[in-house]
């Protein structure tokens, strides 16, 4: 079995970063869910069903592509903290104008 | 000079961080609320397209499935170029750079074209609101793949100017960081824009 000291390389910065066979894994992982992803535009799925696994989808490639790409799961949480501060508030303030545009009600 | 270099890795800054990585992260976070921005106003108009055609009339899937797949597997080459020159590989760092801007461009080849097919359609960017904030988004996108692209082409001529060393690897993690970015909007864009079923006339 592996553990996840097998997956890491160290460099001059300090902190370890995965090896290459790890970043290909991953990005197979990715390459995967888009797979599923555009597979929903083929197969005729309620519209209830569809739109939150869409967006379940979307959340698990981004959190994905920020955590070992990005390298947050490897760095200093101050990076990870100013990010999702842009990330909430962004999120915030245009759900808020999404709201005031009736958008939820309109579809 | 090595002074220079142990504040930008973070040695002797009052965070113990680098400074240089820290000011990308912020910028960012700021873009967060840009590309927020243009995806609600896309979502707000995207039913306000008159009489132009629909964007479920319009939105080739299949094409643009595939050029999400290139965008994506050039995240894959970036850090791949990163991790090489960590190790010291110059070669295999710029083998995998040149990989990440040749993607990049066919990302944007494929724009090019998806663009002019819509106009041929009749779909220009006066045509509707919807037109209009579909291209300024996808535009707004394409601006910041070119502009990685250029990055990534300086990261080039450096390497083979052989002022690229490991000891400056943290040029390319900084660039990394906004492509990895590119590509994570993309991720939204793509789910958001064209998979999520849209109006039709």
């Amino acid at each position: 079995m592996s553990t996840a000291a097998e997956h890491v390389d160290s460099h001059e910065g300090g902190h370890e970063h995965p090896s290459d066979a790890k970043y290909i894994q991953i990005a197979a992982i990715l390459a995967f869910v888009t797979a599923l992803e555009v597979g929903t535009y083929f197969v005729s799925i309620p519209g209830e069903v569809l739109i939150p696994l869409l967006m379940v989808m979307m959340v698990f490639k981004f959190f994905y592509v920020a955590a070992w790409f990005m390298h947050l799961r490897f760095d200093s949480p101050l990076f990870t903290k100013f990010f999702v501060a842009g990330l909430v508030l962004a999120t915030v303030v245009y759900g808020i104008a999404l709201t005031v545009f009736e958008f939820w009600h309109k579809g | 000079m090595a002074d220079t270099a142990a504040v930008s890795h973070g040695h002797g800054t009052g965070t113990g961080l680098s400074n240089n990585k820290l000011l990308m992260w912020v910028f960012l976070g700021s873009e967060c609320l840009l590309f927020g921005g243009l995806i609600s106003t896309y979502l707000i108009y995207r039913s306000r397209f008159g009489d132009g055609p629909a964007p479920g009339d319009i939105f080739d899937i299949p094409f643009t499935s595939v050029s999400s797949f290139v965008l994506l597997m050039s995240s894959l080459t970036m850090v791949l170029a990163l991790a090489a020159l960590q190790r010291g590989d110059i070669r295999n760092n710029r083998v995998w750079l040149l990989a990440t801007a040749l993607l990049g461009s066919l990302f944007i080849g494929g724009q090019v074209y998806e663009f002019t097919t819509f106009v041929r359609e009749g779909l220009g960017y006066t045509t509707s609101p919807f037109s209009s904030a579909f291209f300024t988004l996808t535009g707004f996108h394409g601006v910041h793949v070119s502009l990685g692209i250029i990055m990534l082409m300086s990261l080039l001529i450096s390497s083979f100017r052989g002022t690229l060393t490991k000891e400056r690897s943290e040029t390319v993690e900084i660039i990394g960081l906004y492509w990895h970015f590119v590509d994570v909007v993309w991720i939204f864009i793509f789910t958001v824009i064209y998979l999520v079923p849209s109006p039709t006339s």
